[in-house]
């Protein structure tokens, strides 16, 4: 079948999203985006490749998504399956290119020990890997890098206790080889990875009767093609893409904000490094947009260095901030100014809530000024990006609303973070049907 | 997915031949200054917006330019050290770049670009024309050169008109301070047919450069308004306004635009003549010297033409009818300084823009916003709106410096331009389809 894909190459993420001829969303993938865009560009859109066949799996069974306990219970277990496998392939990988590394002056007398060390490492790992991907385990991150790197860290300081090793020389390795791995290009087919997903799935007896096993067999023999590709976002420059498939991330995100919401008529997305102001139209056109200048005070990297400065979660952030009946006052938004006044308020005996309400307040005051620069806010309101997700930085956003422009319809999507990628995908679809918009034919 | 990776290998810069004269022409100028010393010739310092070559000629002065040797600096990649030598003296962050760079070229031994030593001003002619800046700039030149300075004090067009009361103001003050004054300096005695002479000479040279500016208004566009504009009004917004040489490359220059108007060519850009022209753009603002070819090939290499400027009126406003007049030299020197851009209200500006975007057909106006130049940004954004509102053609904001090269982000600009005029195409294929989502 034909499929039209949008990636959005952000400057902490890459999103791809995958639309299917009748404008409907196949597929959503997310990775970081490391240092290598061309990777993140195939994995994202991998990943997106992989979420579509779950798509095409509720169709052929016919069930929405959530309608059929027992396609659920299969589908969740056929994921957890799936992940498991797709962890483990790179597992393998890192051990390979691990061992690789235990060459030269440094491991002349010790490379047999650190071989037998790693050795030991990915059998535990290996060993450990089904219980994280079990029912109801949660796992920190999705991404290989953060799973498997803070287990290896764990499990190779025990190792090099046990074994009387050095433990710098097993991380001397890891080190040298997690972002080979990371910037390997997936390898393997999916349908392989889906079939020994679906053999572990049998095993474990959570399968499913001849009856129901022939549409999950329908669905994987469907080929998906790649009609048409768009990227966008900072990223898009760096990548060879040709320019009829390049779109702006303004024109991206208002498209994509529209698709979510038609009744968008103001779209602020907040992102890693920028945060934009669009108009649109009735048809998701842009009519107008500001973006923060020169300098990304005020963007989502902010609110990672404030998590990093006090030493939590970036998804932690959100929930104390929350707590707090009396924001403190924050008039910079600068970045670094931001670590400096914390500690000052910190002395100053300020509530750690009441310091991070404030900061949340600081974002959201500079984004009201770019809106206010790019023509206000009009009934319907769509927010989107990362920091849509934060729900103290969405609370102080309604309350300047309120204020500034009474009642206006907010809408925020638990997808918002693809909302580009959305975008880019429509513009793809409609590039492959002749209709060629924000470029020139 | 298409892999494109090639990159063209780096030529040497195209320019017409205009072009090379006109750099001629300003090399032999500077040339010029830097022998003041050898051959005697005194110096003028006076601004772009509102300078009085006719007048300053009257007293065989020769006409310098700071702001003009700023920009040279910004083109050579000079000023970056020259603005922080000016804040290494305690000039603020936040203070036009044009003077810190003025400032900081003084300092570091009045280089001109041409390698030789700019001569010291034996007078400063201070037009004051709405820009407050110039004056703050003249009191540090005082300063620096203990000499005769002369401040003509034109009144802001607040109200959108020139009164007779502005005019009798601006003459009572040329006969009774600024010519008595540069008699003084220059030891020469006023003759007031020598200046009508210059005045004429100027009127031939100005007829020209608006048929120039306004050849903009043909598809394709024959010329750029703002990056080859600014080579275009050189000479006629400098020491060659009244001369025979002015009207020599102006009448030069719009042969060489006929001649483009009649094979149905663009303008040329330093990698070629235009291929397309695919988007017509009325800019507002200065541009950036730093990076200037940089953020030239930003436009022509997306098709976009610039085919109106504001930029190309702030050393005289010529497109709606003034010309130097002979038969009242006194008086047309100050309804020259009255009408450059800089002295117009901001509702004058809109009304300027608003025209420009529909006389030239332009698919829309883009504000170039100078960090460092309060006089032109101030109210910036509400220009922007309002023209959008009275045209209906989508309008962008970008925010660069003029001389200043840590204020060039070239990946921001960029960014912004490209989706600028994907907007701009998106817009008009929404509108010729009458698009549905």
């Amino acid at each position: 079948m034909k499929t039209f894909v949008g990636i959005d190459l952000g400057s902490t993420t890459t999103k791809a999203v995958l639309l299917d001829e009748d404008e409907e969303v196949l597929g959503r993938g997310i990775t970081n985006s490391r240092s290598n865009y061309d990777t993140a560009c195939r994995v994202a859109g991998q990943e997106a490749a992989i979420d579509a066949r779950f798509t095409l799996f509720r169709r052929e069974f016919g069930a929405e998504q959530g309608t059929d306990e027992q396609v659920e219970t299969f589908l969740g277990a056929l994921e957890r399956a799936f992940r498991l496998e797709q962890f483990v392939e790179q597992l393998n990988d890192l051990e390979r290119t691990c061992l690789e590394q235990v060459t030269g002056e440094r491991f002349a007398k010790v490379a047999e020990g650190v071989k037998q060390a790693l050795a030991e490492i990915f059998r535990r790992l290996r060993h450990e890997a089904p219980s994280m991907f079990a029912p109801g385990a949660t796992r920190k991150s999705d991404f290989f890098r953060d799973i498997a790197g803070s287990r290896y860290l764990t499990v190779a300081e025990e190792v090099a206790r046990d074994a009387s090793l050095g433990y710098d020389l097993l991380l001397n390795v890891y080190d040298k080889s997690i972002i080979a791995v990371e910037n390997r290009p997936p390898s393997g087919g999916l349908s392989e990875k889906f079939k020994r997903a679906l053999d572990r799935v049998a095993s474990e007896g959570a399968g499913l009767d001849g009856e129901l096993q022939e549409p999950v067999e329908r669905a994987l023999d469907i080929e998906l093609e790649e009609t048409y590709l768009v990227g966008t976002g900072y990223g898009r420059v760096t990548l060879p893409f040709s320019k009829e498939h390049i779109r702006s991330e303004i024109l991206c995100h208002g498209l994509g904000a529209h698709m979510m919401y038609p009744k968008t008529r103001t779209v602020l997305d907040i992102g890693g490094q920028d945060t934009k102001g669009i108009q649109v139209d009735g048809n998701g056109i842009v009519e107008n947009f500001q973006m923060n200048d020169r300098c990304a005070a005020g963007c989502g990297r902010y609110l990672g260095y404030i998590a990093d400065e006090m030493n939590m979660g970036l998804h932690e952030l959100g929930p104390l901030a929350m707590k707090s009946s009396k924001p403190a006052r924050i008039n910079s938004t600068c970045t670094v100014f931001a670590g400096a006044e914390l500690r000052d308020r910190l002395a100053l005996g300020e509530n750690r809530e009441d310091i991070l309400a404030g900061l949340h307040r600081a974002i959201i005051l500079r984004a009201m000024s770019i809106i206010s620069r790019s023509g206000g806010i009009d009934d319907e309101f769509t927010f989107t990006g990362g920091v849509a997700k934060n729900e103290a930085a969405v609370r102080e956003l309604k309350k300047l609303v309120q204020e500034n422009y009474g009642e206006v319809t907010i809408n925020i999507d638990p997808d918002s973070i693809y909302t580009g990628a959305l975008g880019g995908a429509e513009f793809a679809r409609r590039a492959a049907e002749g209709r060629v918009e924000g470029v020139e034919a | 997915m298409k892999i494109t990776t090639s990159r063209a290998p780096s030529k040497e810069v195209v320019k017409d031949a205009s072009m090379v004269k006109q750099k001629e022409m300003m090399a032999a100028h500077y040339d010029r200054l830097a022998n003041a010393g050898e051959s005697g010739e005194k110096v003028a310092s006076t601004f772009v917006p509102g300078n009085l070559n006719e007048l300053i000629m009257c007293f065989d002065l020769v006409n310098n330019l700071p702001e003009v040797n700023a920009i040279q600096s910004g083109l050579r990649r000079k000023s970056g050290s020259y603005v922080m030598e000016a804040e290494k003296a305690g000039h603020s962050e936040d203070v036009c770049t044009y003077v810190k760079s003025d400032i900081g070229m003084m300092a570091k031994g009045n280089i001109g670009p041409n390698g030789k030593k700019l001569p010291d001003p034996d007078v400063l002619l201070l037009s004051y024309t709405g820009c407050f800046t110039f004056m703050k700039w003249f009191e540090l030149l005082r300063e620096q050169y203990k000499c005769e300075t002369i401040f003509l004090q034109t009144p802001y067009m607040a109200d959108g008109k020139v009164t007779p009361n502005m005019i009798e103001y601006m003459v009572k003050q040329l006969k009774e301070d600024v010519i008595p004054k540069l008699e003084q300096v220059s030891g020469v005695k006023f003759d007031i047919d020598r200046l009508r002479e210059y005045l004429r000479k100027s009127a031939k040279a100005e007829d020209d450069l608006v048929y120039i500016l306004q050849s903009a208004k043909n598809k394709p566009s024959p010329i750029d308004a703002y990056f080859g504009g600014i080579y275009y009004v050189g000479p006629i917004f400098g020491a060659f306004r009244g001369t025979d040489d002015a009207i020599d490359f102006y009448r030069f220059l719009r042969e060489e635009v006929d001649q483009r108007i009649a094979a149905g060519l663009g303008p040329v850009t330093p990698d070629g003549p235009m291929a397309e022209e695919k988007y017509r753009l009325v800019v507002e603002g200065p541009p950036n010297y730093t990076n200037f070819r940089q953020f030239w090939k930003m436009f022509y290499e997306e098709g976009a033409v610039v085919v109106a400027s504001s930029y190309s009126k702030v050393g005289g406003t010529y497109d709606f009818g003034f010309r130097h007049d002979p038969d009242r030299p006194l008086e047309t020197l100050a309804e020259y300084c009255l009408g450059v851009y800089t002295n117009r209200s901001l509702p004058m500006r809109v009304d300027m823009l608003t025209n420009y975007v529909n006389e030239y057909e332009a698919d829309g106006l883009l504000i170039n916003s100078i960090k460092s130049c309060n006089s032109f940004s101030a109210g910036q954004l509400l220009i922007m709106r309002e023209v959008e509102k009275r045209t209906g053609k989508p309008a962008a904001f970008i925010e660069t410096d003029l001389v200043d090269p840590r204020y060039f982000s070239a990946a921001n600009v960029k960014n912004r331009l490209e989706s600028y005029f994907q907007m701009v195409e998106q817009k008009r294929s929404g509108a010729s389809k009458g698009v549905a989502a």
